[in-house]
């Protein structure tokens, strides 16, 4: 695990120079600091206040103890600070954090610096803070997760929507289910690991590890149990080309011959982890999301030296794209009067012909996504199967394209929410509430507009992301995509979507030039939610072939 | 409904007939309909729109409406309705939002008359006046309901839900100008056909969509509406409040709803998900469906009554690309599978009994229940309805009070605890038994036991022995009045134990060498579970003096014990028997259990000198053989069971063991075993249950202790689960459970205190417990708490047993070999530590 950047670094106190999360062998240490972080998290504010006095208490003493070495304190713990100090809503617990580390570095002890200035190498730090005013929802993560991560600082311009992501997300993670815990953590790693995503990676081993997961299964896939490694086609083809999953996929997993067989309320958990983690990691190469301060390459323990500014090689490429904001206003005052004008517009009546191919013009327009990003590091690799299968451009028309799913035949209202409940209890519910809070989310305003009706522009991103995944409707005139998407935003959606892996700041400056940062995070996350039923309803249509 | 009833007549009684039949559909259909005469369907889906003609005995394609080269998406139909006055006249429902109108009396091949393009999204639903010839309605995905009158290019009057997607629309049968409306999320709107700004009523119906709604065919004001949330719903609308009257759960979500006709109290209903059978309910039995069709392959997308006043005939349309008519008459009738008995306790033992009246009638000694006679709603009597058509189940309801005190059971729980069943020589238990229920004032269980006495044991024996043990029940130790069995098996546990440090004890050279070589990996993994010996190791780490004392005692003075005869046979039984784990196989081939071999070698000393006694010397009347009374004794067992004692039972079957095994046959011995563990259970008598099972001769029995025998523990340091083998934890390197008192590792039994959790080597702390209330770890918790030391019953032998072999069961259910196959995901964290509750040990 160890990453590059910080071979170099002097801390090399007691010898422990594996880097990243994992047990804490310093020695007893490890365990207190955890208990009391555990209970900064209380609700009740004199508990915390005590934790905290405590906290310091422990550190202080250790800083005292033996002064040269001072090698007491844990590396862990020095990066449990740091993580405080940065992103704690708390602002007695962050403060405090910050003296302490401040103290620390007095007494001479290499303390790490945190690589990235904000959640996001996209958005300024100053952004996110001046339009998330909504600390409640913060702090209400930061007790009941023990940390606020960088998903949930950006995702948090959207309050209405984290709430119910985060409920997903711990339903899905913690709550009860068929599968151990340790296991979803793995399957969210592996799925996640498809996207080169090391961010959800790191986030996700930690927690592996935590639930009492076998250290030796991060290394590489093959020292997971066989039943495990069974989805990794599912998971492949879920990742980048879910409309090639059938039964006989399923009935792979489930087949009652079969050994280490999948019931099929495991299977649909472990899919819905899985599509999750998917989506999930276009969200964060979308917003251009920096490692965390304590994991691998978001942190250094090195001084900062003037004039090269340290940049984490795996916090994504910080273009700035936001010189050409000339005529960003045009840009708005057009999409905006044609969106007036498709709303007013008589439906043309066209042909079948006609809207067939308009479709297909969508679903196979040439985007150029393919920017290609290094190869992904050697670690990830370690976690998934046949690293080169990708999304893949649809065929021209004719050619082998793969079947259209048609949108009224098997929808999420209808079919997949029903087939969901069946199976996971509640999951049903929370999912569907989440696909509608997206879906009805908006704030009436675009750019520098207010009283907005954005609904046609909202609809035209999802069903052009469904479009890319093969999903057609049939009461969807798919001109207005090409009407409402600009190139750039196209190219954006499309690298999200299908090749997340590759977004870049430069994408993600180009569309929309002129429309709040706010705004983007909102088209991610319709992209993060737009994927993600797309790749469930082809499992859940190949899970209810399968039921037949 | 003038008109309505002038088609009842034009329909003559014959006008109707055949069977159930079905026709393969080139695609899958979405929705049907039939035509008013009943005697044409047409069907609609994404690729067919056909109509079929009904025959006697087959479906007759009549006419593909799906014409021209390339069909339009307006021919994708997502529902279709056939006009019930204009026999010509169809509509249909597209996926891309058109609505199209048909003539099938144009002469040209394609019969498309209008087209309506003014929805947004998907139609989900057309329909027709039900009397009125040009009014049609269309409710569509894009939250807008729109009336066509069929005579104008375009809509008459568009009402919008102000919400996304309308699953149904309806005419009202009753009100010529209401139409209900279902919503996605979950509302019913009542509109007034001519007041387009604003619904009349709007009431919640289900959480989730309503898919489909339906007013009932007799003017009542009543509408049915199924959901997402697996329901149907009933709803009075002639009152202030939308009211509902009746509901039905079903197991699937519901996509279609239709009132059977002619019966006023049954629908129909097909599921959009997973199920794909037809319920036809009878609303005011919500429990049990009616009838069922389950001819569908796939999910049903249509079902409709072939006709309005013709309740016998259903026809359905399925993503399986079929159309069926159903014939009532072949029908699945649940109920008919139905049980219809049902029996309750009540709190204070009364118990209810509901059964078939036919059941019961025979008892001439019922009497009826004081509580009234309930076997008829009340409803029922206020006009008997001749159609309902539910088997008439009238069941009677029988309540049997108890006596509180007859009912005591007293007598059952201390009966259990004092029995013993082994451990003594046959006519020692005899006469114990015999005491005991004299004790408990039953004198004839307390006869039985003496006659068993006499009728198998040589009365010299019972002369010699007899006094002898009594005597010796006073004077030894819990320990040594329990089997000998048991101490064979904690010699067993004791020299594996000691094995892992790496010192073998003395006795244990007898070994073949391939028993000592185990590695101890092994031997922890699948530790005790070969036959009967090592159900009972680990009952005790001891000193090894008190071990060997014991032993000798038993050697010396209690030649003629019993026990362990079973050992033998029951490894077979075991091995034969395929609900044993499988592991146990694998056992008998490794063979590490020094603890079963030795068992066996000190066991077999007894048997032999127990069989030798009963067969060399010569019975009290040569001429009666104890098999003389077998079918007597047999009879007499039976004879309890049936009784209900079936601890008689069962106690008399273990005390006489292989006398009288043969003699009953394996399936009924199960079943008193089964009933009577069961009863022990019930009254938490977990030890006496588990030296039932024990003792028991019968595999089924026997197994029922290797099940569930995982036992997960934490380290204590860290907190964390330990995972692998061993005494130390992965994570923080110590040692996972230290005893309080001599600091040192327990392997074997381990005993804390629930107060404190701390604890170690149950014989440390039995003995610092002696001397002190407190707990040896020095945390200051009082762990024998004023009021209990009082009463220290740790070394006394009370009624009830011994304390240690109770652990000893309880050590059984947790200490044990696991099935590696149980969970293949989880590790199986398993240790052989033994976890004994103190506080179970100090009541």
């Amino acid at each position: 695990m160890a990453s590059d950047t910080e071979t170099g670094f002097g801390w090399r106190a007691n010898g422990d120079s594996a880097p990243g999360p994992g047990p804490d062998s310093d020695d007893g240490r490890g365990g207190t600091t955890m208990k009391t972080l555990a209970r900064l998290c209380s609700r009740d504010e004199e508990e915390r206040a005590a934790a905290l006095e405590e906290l310091s208490q422990g550190v202080l003493v250790c800083l005292g103890l033996d002064r040269p070495g001072s090698t007491r304190l844990g590396k862990e713990t020095l990066l449990h600070l740091l993580r405080l100090a940065r992103s704690c809503p708390l602002r007695d617990v962050r403060s405090r954090a910050t003296e302490l580390l401040r103290a620390a570095q007095e007494q001479g002890v290499e303390i790490p610096r945190a690589l990235a200035s904000g959640p996001s190498a996209f958005i300024p730090a100053k952004q996110i803070l001046k339009d998330g005013p909504d600390q409640d929802i913060l702090i209400e993560s930061f007790l009941s997760l023990g940390r606020v991560d960088h998903v949930t600082m950006v995702m948090a311009l959207h309050p209405a929507y984290l709430s119910c992501f985060l409920r997903t997300q711990h339903a899905l993670l913690e709550m009860d289910g068929p599968l151990p815990r340790h296991w979803r953590h793995y399957i969210t790693i592996m799925a996640a690991a498809r996207h080169h995503c090391s961010y959800v990676v790191q986030q996700h081993s930690a927690s592996f590890l935590e639930a009492g997961g076998d250290e030796s299964w991060l290394s590489g896939l093959q020292n997971a149990p066989p039943k495990l490694r069974g989805l990794n086609p599912l998971n492949k083809l879920l990742a980048h080309r879910p409309w090639l999953i059938t039964q006989l996929h399923i009935q792979e997993l489930v087949y009652p011959g079969a050994e280490l067989r999948w019931s099929l309320a495991e299977l649909i958990h472990a899919v819905i982890l899985m599509t999750h983690a998917h989506a999930l990691c276009s969200f964060v190469w979308g917003c251009g999301l920096n490692p965390e301060p304590d994991h691998a390459g978001g942190h250094t323990f090195r001084p900062p030296s003037p004039g090269h500014p340290t940049r984490s090689p795996q916090s994504p490429a910080n273009e700035d794209g936001r010189q050409e904001l000339v005529d960003g206003a045009v840009e708005v005052e057009v999409l905006m009067k044609r969106m007036v004008e498709l709303q007013e517009q008589q439906e043309e009546e066209c042909t079948q012909e006609e809207m067939v191919t308009r479709f297909e013009r969508e679903r196979s327009e040439s985007i150029p996504t393919a920017l290609v990003r290094g190869a992904p590091p050697e670690r990830l690799l370690h976690l998934m199967e046949d690293p080169d299968f990708r999304y893949e451009d649809f065929a021209p028309r004719g050619e082998q394209a793969p079947p259209t799913m048609r949108a009224q035949d098997y929808s999420w209202e209808d079919h997949g929410y029903s087939l969901v409940n069946r199976l996971l209890p509640d999951m049903g519910q929370l999912l569907d509430e989440k696909f509608q809070v997206v879906s009805n989310m908006t704030y009436h305003r675009m750019a520098m507009h207010e009283g907005v009706d954005t609904h046609t522009l909202r609809k035209a991103l999802w069903n052009y992301i469904h479009c890319l995944y093969g999903i057609r409707y049939d009461d969807y005139d798919y001109g207005s995509v090409n009407v409402l998407l600009e190139r750039s935003l196209k190219v954006f959606i499309k690298t999200m979507a299908c090749h997340p892996e590759q977004t870049t700041g430069h994408i993600y400056h180009a569309f929309w030039r002129h429309f709040r940062h706010s705004e983007k995070v909102h088209a991610n996350l319709i992209v993060l939610e737009a994927r993600l039923q797309a790749a469930l309803l082809y499992t859940l249509r190949a899970i209810t072939h399968y039921m037949r | 409904m003038e008109k309505m009833s002038r088609v009842t007549t034009a329909l003559s009684s014959s006008a109707i007939s055949g069977r159930t039949m079905f026709c393969h559909l080139d695609a899958p259909a979405n929705a049907i309909s039939v035509c008013r005469d009943a005697t044409q369907v047409v069907v609609a889906g994404r690729n067919i729109f056909k109509i079929y003609a009904l025959e006697e005995e087959q479906f007759v394609e009549k006419l593909n409406l799906r014409v021209g080269r390339k069909p339009s998406l307006n021919l994708s139909c997502a529902d279709v309705m056939w006009h019930q006055m204009e026999e010509n006249l169809l509509a249909t429902a597209a996926t891309n939002g058109a609505v199209v109108t048909w003539n099938l009396g144009k002469p040209s091949r394609n019969k498309q008359d209008q087209l309506f393009t003014e929805h947004k999204r998907t139609v989900n639903k057309v329909c027709f006046h039900p009397t009125e010839v040009y009014m049609l309605l269309s409710g569509s995905q894009d939250g807008f309901m729109k009336c066509f009158d069929l005579r104008k290019k375009e809509s008459v009057s568009t009402f919008s839900g102000q919400s996304e997607s309308v699953r149904d629309v309806q005419f009202s049968m009753k009100d010529y100008f209401t139409f209900a409306a279902s919503f996605e999320n979950g509302n019913v709107q009542l509109w007034d056909i001519r007041r387009p700004d604003r619904y009349e009523r709007m009431f919640t119906a289900h959480t989730g969509p309503v898919f489909c709604c339906d007013w009932h065919p007799d003017d009542r004001g009543w509408l049915a509406t199924g959901g997402r949330d697996k329901m149907v719903k009933v709803w009075d609308m002639t009152t202030n409040r939308a009211k509902e009257i009746y509901c039905v759960q079903t197991i699937a979500s519901v996509a279609r709803v239709k009132w059977r006709p002619e019966r006023k109290f049954h629908l129909a209903t097909c599921s959009m998900m997973v199920d794909h059978n037809i319920y036809v309910w009878d609303v005011r039995r919500p429990f049990i469906p009616f009838a069922t069709f389950e001819e569908h392959k796939d999910v049903t997308t249509g079902i409709v009554w072939r006709h309005q006043h013709e309740p016998h005939f259903l026809l359905s349309g399925s993503k399986d690309s079929t159309l069926y008519q159903h014939m009532f008459k072949d029908a699945t009738r649940p109920v008919d599978k139905a049980n219809p008995e049902g029996l309750c306790f009540g709190l204070f033992g009364d118990l209810a009994f509901a059964a078939k009246e036919s059941l019961i009638s025979g008892d001439a000694n019922r009497k009826p229940y004081p509580g009234g006679d309930r076997r008829y709603p009340i409803f029922f009597f206020k006009k008997p309805d001749p159609t309902e058509q539910f088997a008439h189940v009238s069941s009677a309801l029988s309540v049997f009070e108890t006596d509180l005190d007859s009912n005591r059971m007293d007598w059952f729980v201390r009966t259990a605890q004092l029995y013993l069943l082994g451990g003594k020589p046959f006519a020692e238990l005899c006469d114990h038994n015999a005491e005991v229920a004299r004790e408990l004032k039953r004198p004839q269980v307390s006869t039985t036991w003496t006659m068993l006495r006499i009728m198998f044991s040589d009365p010299a024996n019972i002369a010699t022995s007899g006094p002898n043990h009594l005597s010796k029940l006073g004077t030894l130790p819990l320990m040594n009045s329990f089997n000998l069995k048991e101490i064979g098996s904690g010699i067993g546990n004791e020299s594996r134990l000691e094995r892992n440090k790496g010192d073998i004890r003395q006795d244990n050279v007898h070994l073949e060498p391939e028993n000592i070589s185990n590695n101890n990996e092994e031997n922890e993994e699948t530790e005790g579970s070969e036959g009967q010996a090592e159900y009972m190791f680990g009952d005790a780490e001891l000193d090894d003096d008190d071990l060997y004392s014991m032993e000798h005692d038993n050697q010396t003075e209690e030649q003629e014990c019993t026990l362990p005869q079973e050992a033998f046979q029951l490894r077979h039984d075991i091995l034969d028997n395929p609900s044993a784990p499988e592991h146990l196989q694998q056992d008998k081939a490794d063979s590490p259990h020094v603890s079963g071999n030795e068992a066996e070698v000190t066991c077999l000393t007894p048997i032999e000198s127990f069989s030798l006694i009963s067969i060399s010397q010569p019975l009290f009347t040569p001429d009666l053989p104890a098999s003389f009374f077998c079918p007597i004794v047999r009879e007499m067992l039976s004879y309890y069971a049936e009784k209900g004692d079936v601890q008689m039972a069962v106690s008399a079957l273990i005390v006489l063991g292989e006398r009288i095994r043969k003699e009953i046959d394996d399936l009924t011995q199960e079943h008193w075993y089964t009933s009577y563990i069961d009863l022990l259970q019930r009254f938490e008598l977990w030890n006496v249950s588990n030296e039932v099972i024990k003792l028991s001769t019968c595999g089924a029995i026997t197994c029922l202790n290797q099940t569930s025998t995982t036992l997960h523990i934490n380290c204590s340091n860290c907190k964390r689960p330990m995972n692998s083998r061993g005494w130390i934890c992965d994570r923080c390197h110590q040692c996972a459970s230290v005893c309080a008192v001599c600091h040192h590792v327990v392997k074997g039994l381990f005993v804390w205190c629930q107060g404190c959790s701390h604890g170690g080597h149950l014989e440390h702390i039995i003995n610092w417990l002696k001397s002190s209330p407190h707990c040896p770890a020095g945390c200051g918790h009082l762990c024998i708490p004023p009021s209990r030391r009082a009463a220290p019953s740790l070394a006394t032998p009370d009624s009830a047993g011994p304390p240690l072999p109770r652990s000893a069961d309880a050590d059984h259910k947790q200490g044990r070999a696991v099935n590696p196959k149980k969970k293949s995901g989880q590790r199986e964290s398993q240790r052989d530590e033994r976890a004994v509750r103190l506080h179970e040990v100090l009541t």
